[in-house]
């Protein structure tokens, strides 16, 4: 299981010289990396020859503004329904039509938006951060440990991800937090893995052995030298795993076990257009193709900086 | 050839035994005790007595180790315990929904590998640059949307605009055709995003350049050479993705409103009866490792070069998660 990843390659190898040369320090300096800064100008010109790319992050940026300030996009209410203008279609007032109550849907996607965001990132970070730390000590210490949780981690990936998390879901009980963990937990698995296989590779680099005749003691060694020089795949496997908890945290909301009614959020957005589909067909399309959007934009970000072709896991 | 399939049905069984621990670990272990909350909040005038009855008959007043193992000697002779909302055998209630679901995840496949096997022929077939970029995108929406807006919007196109297929039900092949390609979307895209890199760089090998010299054109080298060395990989990806099917059931079975195995899956979820949503995960571990086992019984008899390699395992690629 290899992941190729340009950018975290070039760093290690200008970290390597620096071990290597007979007089040097032992314990790796951080050096400036000069060539990334050289490469400005050139990556300049890469954004400009792929639009897809600037848009997704246009986008990105929108969803994320309207998660912390909707009020930035929308001053109408949410929540307030006016029963005169009931099921009306999207129009310059409107954008996204109105709902069966009168409510504003261009105002409930956007205000949905910190909520649906808000559970991927809470998702993201409970598989990043209790993948890692396993997968980071599985690979640091190895032995028992390491075989017990890399058999653990092939059964949790031979059980669909939906049934593990509806499972999750049955034990923790409803409501967006719990969702979110849910959801999480899932991608413990993959990310503990990634990991794993970054650790195993920096454990045999020379600055760690260095490192470690230098007498720094094994917790420094850890997350000073391993942690940082293994995360990047992680991370490029972090934005990937967010499009996905969208997904996710959006098809269990659309199931009836996450937000509560009255807040929106995408997925229960959808959910509650589905009564008006042949009527309203707005109530539904908008807030999916909103999260359709957000996904692809999600998964085109991780794909520049995972490299041309991405993580593959 | 033989001990090699005795090694993989010992994997396999293993596999097995860890995920129904991994799913009873998760179901009776963690603080939410969706056992207790079941039981005491289904009615106020069901006196202590009643609760302790109710639980002693479910074996729930047992410590948690004996529990664990008279479930796994019950589970072991196929008894996987009765459902908390009607008492039926959790068992009989999978094999009840199975049919529907087999039958709308066997026409979902179909789709995917058709949808999926077409667009990576037809993105390295193609003489346009611009019209095989426009293909090779297409997976990447495939993957974003979500099942059951997609479900949604062809609900409202087919069945409400153009009355072409039924909206609901399970009332034979026409109410089938919506939910399966619901379900094939997501499958397909990755089908297709698998084989047309494999066929990209199978149309890059020096055999291929050799079978063009010789004058084959370009229809069979991609057809008979290339479309033939680079179904293996696509093959192993298949098998992982049929247990995903049953994942995109639970959303396109709520959607169409069809009975079945994932239907069956949010209706215990949402009741929080836990031996029914075990047995459902036991069952996705199942149609898992089944498939896999499959995919690795075929590979030495489409790929001879596999078996000589190495008896004793098959090299594959590490599992592709896909949701």
């Amino acid at each position: 299981m290899t992941i190729e990843v340009p950018l975290l390659e070039a760093a290690t190898n200008t970290q390597e010289p620096t071990d290597r040369r007979p007089n040097g320090p032992v314990t790796p300096t951080r050096s400036p990396r000069p060539s990334r800064r050289a490469g400005l100008g050139e990556w300049l010109g890469g954004v400009v020859r792929r639009p897809g790319l600037v848009l997704s992050v246009v986008w990105l940026v929108i969803v994320v503004l309207a998660a912390l300030i909707p009020t930035l996009l929308t001053s109408v209410d949410p929540l307030r329904a006016v029963p005169r203008q009931k099921l009306l279609e999207p129009s310059w007032a409107h954008l996204f039509g109105t709902d069966q109550l009168g409510r504003d849907l261009f105002a409930r996607v956007v205000h949905g938006a910190a909520l649906s965001l808000g559970s991927a990132l809470l998702a993201v970070l409970v598989g990043i951060v209790v993948g890692s730390l396993l997968g980071l000590v599985a690979g640091f210490v190895r032995g028992v440990f390491d075989e017990v949780l890399m058999r653990i981690v092939d059964v949790l990936l031979a059980i669909p991800a939906l049934l593990l998390s509806l499972a999750l879901v049955t034990a923790l009980g409803f409501g967006t937090v719990k969702v979110a963990i849910a959801v999480g937990i899932t991608s413990v698995a993959a990310c503990a893995r990634v990991m794993r296989s970054e650790v195993l590779r920096v454990r045999e680099s020379a600055y760690i052995e260095a490192a470690r005749a230098g007498g720094a003691r094994w917790s420094r060694i850890l997350f000073r030298h391993v942690l940082p020089n293994a995360a990047g795949p992680v991370l490029v496997l972090a934005t990937l795993e967010f499009g996905t908890a969208i997904l996710a945290v959006s098809a269990l909301s659309f199931l009836g076990y996450g937000a509560v009614p009255p807040a929106p959020e995408w997925g229960s957005l959808v959910a509650q257009g589905r009564d008006f589909l042949s009527t309203a067909w707005w109530l539904t399309t908008m807030p999916g193709l909103t999260i359709a959007i957000t996904v692809l934009a999600a998964g085109r970000l991780s794909r520049a900086l995972g490299g041309q072709d991405g993580v593959r896991r | 050839m033989g001990r090699y399939v005795l090694g993989r049905l010992g994997q396999a069984v293993l596999v097995l035994w860890a995920a129904w621990t991994v799913s009873f670990v998760i179901l009776y272990a963690l603080p939410g005790d969706a056992v207790e909350v079941r039981l005491g909040a289904a009615a106020s005038d069901i006196t202590p007595e009643q609760i302790a009855a109710l639980q002693a008959d479910y074996g729930l007043d047992q410590p948690w180790f004996t529990q664990y193992l008279t479930q796994l000697g019950h589970a072991l002779t196929g008894d996987l315990g009765r459902s908390f909302e009607n008492g039926q055998s959790v068992t009989s209630l999978l094999l009840e929904n199975l049919p529907a679901t087999a039958a709308l995840a066997g026409l979902a496949l179909i789709l995917a590998v058709v949808f999926g096997g077409g667009l990576a022929v037809l993105a390295n077939g193609v003489r346009f640059r611009w019209l095989s970029r426009a293909l090779l995108n297409l997976p990447a929406l495939g993957v974003a949307v979500p099942g059951f807006w997609v479900g949604l919007m062809l609900l409202q196109l087919f069945s409400f605009r153009i009355e072409l297929f039924p909206a609901i039900g399970n009332d034979g092949f026409s109410s089938l055709v919506l939910p399966a390609i619901t379900l094939a979307i997501p499958t397909s895209a990755v089908i297709a995003q698998i084989l047309a890199k494999s066929l990209h760089s199978s149309l890059g090998e020096p055999w291929s350049d050799t079978a063009r010299a010789k004058g084959a054109g370009s229809v069979r080298v991609l057809f008979r050479h290339a479309l033939r060395n680079a179904a293996l990989p696509t093959l192993t990806i298949t098998g992982l993705l049929v247990g995903q099917l049953l994942s995109g059931a639970v959303v396109a079975e709520t959607v169409f409103s069809r009975t079945g195995l994932g239907r069956l899956t949010a209706t215990s979820v949402s009741a929080q009866d836990t031996p029914v949503v075990q047995g459902l995960v036991l069952f996705g571990a199942l149609v898992f490792v089944l498939t896999n086992l499959a995919v690795d019984l075929l590979y030495p008899l489409l790929d001879r070069r596999t078996l000589q390699r190495s008896t004793r395992r098959v090299a594959r690629p590490a599992p592709v998660e896909v949701s």
